[in-house]
């Protein structure tokens, strides 16, 4: 049996940080001593930053985005174009866009996709809100950001003829060849997407 | 124990950060899964969809252990049908059925005929039919395939246009009229006396036939549902045959 080195409080700090994403059972110990050697500039504040996280985190109850205030930062962001909704499966895929900075416009976090093999319905998303969102006069365009996965495209699809009734042009993300990808390693679902897809130069 | 086979990718899952347990249908092995290392990787993850046609091979140091596998992508049958919904919807369908199939039994016969009917799933026109006929192939090699060839009763093979829903044979027209309220309709491009274009009625009809005897014979005593993805796909080709 191993000998137990620290005692339980820290074993328990260690087995916790090592099911976040990233660390294992090795990291998680020297990301536990980090903080117990930086007790005061690290620990501290991130036990306050983590109490105030667990108080104040909400989900946004207009596009399930999370954030502290319910409508969310990007709800309420009035420099937003509100004619364009982009629909994403996850929160991080909304991080993501914005990372990119692409376009300043309205999100939709749908929580997931449809998934048959695991039994994942329509029921399961936060598609009536999003239904709801394109009824309104202001939407002019949906973008279906949605992952290129059977999964993703099967949820495109599903939304795409919900959508069809609505006055909104739904469009979605291209597909094909990224930056600084070299044909050659490309697989052949996308190289056949980059060919369906292309544009006249 | 070690194998390399053509296979099916019918079914992936993410197994921690960075690996992925991959579920196919191979050509001599059957249904197996394995746990590829990397399966979540930016390079694996358009190889790991489902309905891609893969060269797998497996490793385990039991036969009865998960085992690793390593996957080459052979055909992309996923990304050539995920701009077309019918086609993306009936490439899931297949691959939710397939998992009625038991785990590490080969179907060789029913592997080839799948590899057929998704060769044609850039042919519209051809593969809706391919799949009921898939289907009751499938129905064939889960022990409970129909008897199309013949009538139940007269043992004739003329106009044999129902199918009994209770032993899953053919009934002539003329046998089959008192009962016909009781009886399924077997529909044209599915006769052997009978070959046809097919038509949406009959396309429905052929869906209906599979339908009832994958839900009673299989899915019924299994307490399983009928895949949405196979509901979804009837109704993506209702909507084509009404307009």
């Amino acid at each position: 049996m191993a000998k137990q080195i620290v005692g339980p409080e820290i074993e328990r700090l260690v087995q916790l940080l090592a099911k976040l994403p990233g660390l294992g059972p090795r990291s998680a110990r020297k990301a536990a001593l980090a903080l117990i050697k930086k007790r005061e500039d690290l620990l501290v504040p991130l036990n306050a930053a983590m109490t105030t996280a667990i108080e104040r985190i909400v989900i946004c109850g207009l596009c399930g985005n999370v954030d502290t205030m319910a409508p969310c930062a990007v709800c309420r962001d009035e420099a937003r174009d509100p004619s364009v909704l982009i629909v994403v499966e996850d929160v991080g895929d909304l991080w993501a866009l914005e990372r990119a900075g692409v376009m300043k416009a309205r999100y939709h976090v749908l929580g997931g996709h449809i998934s048959p093999l695991d039994g994942v319905g329509p029921d399961a998303l936060n598609i009536p809100s999003l239904i709801e969102r394109a009824g309104d006069e202001a939407i002019k365009e949906v973008i279906l950001a949605l992952n290129a996965t059977v999964e993703g495209q099967s949820t495109a699809h599903y939304l795409t003829e919900l959508l069809v009734d609505k006055s909104v042009t739904v469009t979605r993300l291209a597909q094909g060849v990224p930056i600084g990808g070299e044909l050659d390693y490309l697989d052949e679902g996308t190289l056949a997407a980059a060919i369906k897809s292309r544009k006249q130069v | 124990m070690h194998w390399s086979d053509e296979a099916i990718i019918v079914g992936v899952r993410p197994h921690g950060e960075t690996a992925a347990i991959a579920e196919v249908f191979s050509s001599n092995h059957g249904r197996w899964l394995g746990l590829v290392h990397g399966g979540r990787s930016r390079r694996s993850r358009p190889v790991l969809q489902i309905g891609n046609v893969v060269d797998v091979s497996w490793k385990g140091r039991l036969p009865e252990h998960l085992g690793t596998m390593t996957v080459e992508l052979r055909r992309g049958y996923a990304g050539e049908a995920m701009s077309e919904p019918k086609t993306l919807t009936a490439l899931t369908s297949m691959c939710a059925l397939l998992h009625l199939v038991a785990e590490r039994e080969p179907h060789p016969n029913l592997y080839e005929v799948t590899q057929f009917v998704l060769g044609f799933l850039d042919a519209p026109d051809v593969w809706p039919a391919l799949i009921v006929r898939w289907e009751l192939s499938l129905l064939d090699e889960l022990g409970f395939g129909l008897d199309l060839s013949e009538c139940a009763a007269t043992g004739s093979n003329d106009q044999l246009i129902y199918v009994s829903p209770k032993s899953g044979r053919a009934v002539s027209a003329s046998a089959g009229e008192p009962y016909k309220d009781r009886l399924l309709d077997l529909p044209s491009f599915l006769n052997r006396s009978q070959r046809g274009a097919v038509m949406g009625d009959d396309l429905m009809r052929g869906f209906e036939l599979t339908g009832h005897f994958l839900q009673t014979r299989v899915l019924g005593p299994r307490e399983r549902k009928m895949p949405t993805a196979r509901e979804r796909l009837i109704t993506l080709l209702k909507r084509v045959s009404e307009a």
